[in-house]
């Protein structure tokens, strides 16, 4: 498996790598707010903000120290009901405080269920995993503490806001899930560049190697999953509490579990980017095909169709990745890229 | 799915052809002058860094070793030989603990183990490189070397994503001292390549450096010249002396090539079956007839040496 490359030698000039994320970024807060129309925010950039940065979290265990997650949407849930009962029982906890207990509580439950890791592997782990999945959804519907007694099991989400300022609106939970999504993302990026995330790489690739140079196996998955199940506990509050506001334990079941790991399969693996390449095709992608299947079939392309298609088109997709493109979008992208800037030159 | 986990029981699998090693033994006997001292030889007074002691090994009803015992000193450079099969490999897992011996025991510098806590080899000084390759492949040249100090690292992946603590000051050490190998190894060319890119005999000299970096007291290689062509062999028999003598390091290595072992050991043990059939200076080994009729079969289907 190989990994992302920057083998950008050529003659280029070389900008410095932190301009394109800090423009992007400036881009984000300065220009989007200003032009996004709601259903932009609400339909688009809400949910490929809180995939994106769940997919962040199973890439880093799954793409970097390579233990293959099948319970994503388990700890997406975790967070997002933690978040609710210390927002609900803690009085004057402020709403960052709730988030971060949540990530917290979401990476306990994450260590509990990495265990297994340490005896399994690949695909055996990935069905260990499952049992995230299935316990965590079936603690939440059923003991109703954890909905506060709700007769539905669904939670309604608190009003945002950060040091006081209230963050209402499209625009202010955009705001919201934007700020927690860079800061996570960046701290990230460090984590993955650092001793700790060249441990995780090493464990993928060779785990006896890595065990006898010295690197602490056991404990190196073990934080894995505990960063990982942080991060994506995180992503689930923005989830719930920024882009849907009222979610019950069926919005977290298999199906977004898989969903995640296709995200950082399309987007590719081991690449922080790659997470959101493949978050932004998985939420642009039904919208595109929704549009052009009413386009084009009219009424026959009803939403039952329309869900059936999607799986398939998905599906198709997928394989198509794994086959031509192992490294995902991001590979294509730099591809791309390179050779646009080689045309460039040549100019 | 990202998961290269090679499969403990494929170590052993030798994928070399048995002529490699029939290349450099001498099939005529040579004037033999029995006593001769060999340069580079320590003196007997030390006391040995790696005692092995009736160790034995067998898996299911194939005994890969019987009954070794081995004593190396420190300084020395000491190849294991021996025909396909003949329990190299199984040898050195046995000695870095991937495989648990069913008798005897490892001594470490004066400390006995039944099994050699893998774990704990790197703090003990130990360490090896694999018969197959076992880089991190996505993982930069640098980062690869950088990772065998990876058992030093006292911070926690908190202050090293803050950049706060001891972190910056350890990234810095491991990064510069992963430099001084590749320059010592002469590998700076390629210190931001993808392991896993580059060509096969480059890799196993990346192999080298990671187990290198650490400048352990024992370094095991496990076949470190195996595939390589004729000049890259000679560079990497005079990387490991160079490496023996910067940094004092008692190397024991396995090797195919028998003209390359002769010319860089000090002692030399063969094993055939998964006994030891002789332990001796090169000199001794060459002219021992057990040694010559245990490599006699490979060494008549091929004279001289031809179509190597």
């Amino acid at each position: 498996m190989a990994v992302i490359t920057s083998d950008l030698t050529s003659a280029a000039p070389v900008l410095p790598k932190w301009i394109a994320p800090v423009l992007l970024l400036a881009f984000a807060y300065g220009v989007v707010p200003l032009i996004g129309s709601s259903y932009l925010f609400e339909a688009i950039l809400l949910p490929f903000l809180a995939l994106g940065l769940a997919g962040v979290g199973l890439n880093i265990l799954t793409g970097y120290a390579g233990q293959v997650s099948l319970g994503s949407a388990a700890f997406m849930a975790t967070g997002a009901f933690a978040a609710y009962n210390f927002n609900l029982r803690v009085e004057g906890l402020p709403l960052i405080g709730s988030i971060v207990l949540a990530g917290i509580v979401a990476s306990a439950i994450g260590i509990v269920f990495g265990l297994p890791s340490l005896r399994l592997k690949g695909f055996y782990l990935a069905v260990s995993t499952l049992a995230a999945q299935f316990f965590v959804q079936w603690a939440l519907t059923k003991f109703s503490w954890f909905s506060n007694d709700s007769a539905s099991g669904v939670i309604d989400a608190p009003r945002l806001s950060i040091g006081g300022v209230a963050l209402d609106g499209a625009v202010g939970r955009y705001l919201f899930a934007l700020t927690i999504v860079s800061i996570l993302t960046f701290l990230a990026h460090r984590l993955v560049t650092s001793q700790t995330g060249r441990n995780f790489i090493a464990i993928r690739d060779n785990e006896t190697a890595a065990r006898i140079i010295g690197i602490p196996v056991l404990k190196t998955k073990l934080l894995a999953f505990a960063i990982s199940s942080f991060i994506i506990g995180v992503a689930g509050v923005i989830w719930a509490f920024a882009y849907l506001r009222t979610v019950e334990p069926d919005g977290f079941d298999l199906d977004r579990s898989f969903q995640i790991l296709f995200i950082i399969i399309i987007g590719g693996l081991a690449s922080i980017r790659g997470a959101f390449f493949g978050a932004a095709l998985i939420v642009v992608f039904p919208l595109g095909l929704s549009r052009l299947g009413g386009f084009l079939l009219g009424d026959v392309f009803d939403s039952g169709v329309l869900d059936m298609s999607q799986r398939i088109v998905l599906g198709a997709l997928i394989i198509l990745f794994l086959i031509l493109e192992p490294d995902g979008l991001v590979a294509l992208w730099d591809r791309v890229r390179r050779r646009l800037l080689l045309a460039w030159q040549s100019t | 799915m990202p998961l290269a986990s090679y499969a403990l029981g494929m170590m052993d699998a030798s994928v070399y052809a048995p002529e490699v090693f029939a290349r450099g033994l001498p099939l005529t006997p040579q004037s033999s002058v029995v006593g001769v001292v060999p340069t580079g030889s320590i003196a007997d007074a030390a006391a040995p860094l790696l005692v092995l002691q009736g160790i034995g090994l067998s898996f299911g009803g194939v005994v890969a070793l019987a009954d070794i015992e081995l004593s190396v000193r420190p300084g020395e450079i000491r190849a294991i030989i021996g025909p396909n099969g003949a329990g190299k490999s199984s040898l050195i897992n046995v000695i870095s603990g991937v495989y648990r011996p069913d008798r005897g025991h490892v001594l470490l510098d004066g400390i006995r183990y039944d099994q050699v806590p893998t774990q704990r080899l790197a703090h003990l000084g130990v360490a090896r490189t694999f018969q197959n390759l076992a880089l991190f492949k996505g993982l930069s040249v640098l980062d690869n070397v950088a990772s065998g100090l990876a058992y030093k690292v006292r911070s926690n992946f908190a202050g090293q994503v803050l950049g706060i603590g001891r972190s910056p000051g350890e990234q810095r050490d491991s990064l510069s001292r992963a430099d001084h190998i590749l320059e010592f190894l002469d590998l700076t060319a390629v210190r931001d390549r993808l392991a896993g890119t580059l060509p096969y005999g480059l890799q196993k000299r990346v192999e080298l450096a990671r187990a290198l970096v650490a400048e352990p007291r024992l370094l095991l290689l496990d076949e470190p010249m195996a595939g390589m062509t004729a000049s890259e062999k000679s560079e990497m028999a005079s990387f490991v002396r160079a490496a023996r003598d910067r940094f004092a390091t008692t190397v024991v290595l396995i090797e195919h090539d028998v003209g390359v072992v002769m010319g860089l050991s000090d002692r030399i043990a063969v094993l055939d079956y998964g006994r030891k059939i002789a332990d001796a200076t090169p000199d001794e080994v060459r002219n021992d007839q057990r040694v010559i009729d245990a490599y006699l079969g490979v060494a008549s289907d091929n004279e001289d040496g031809a179509g190597i």
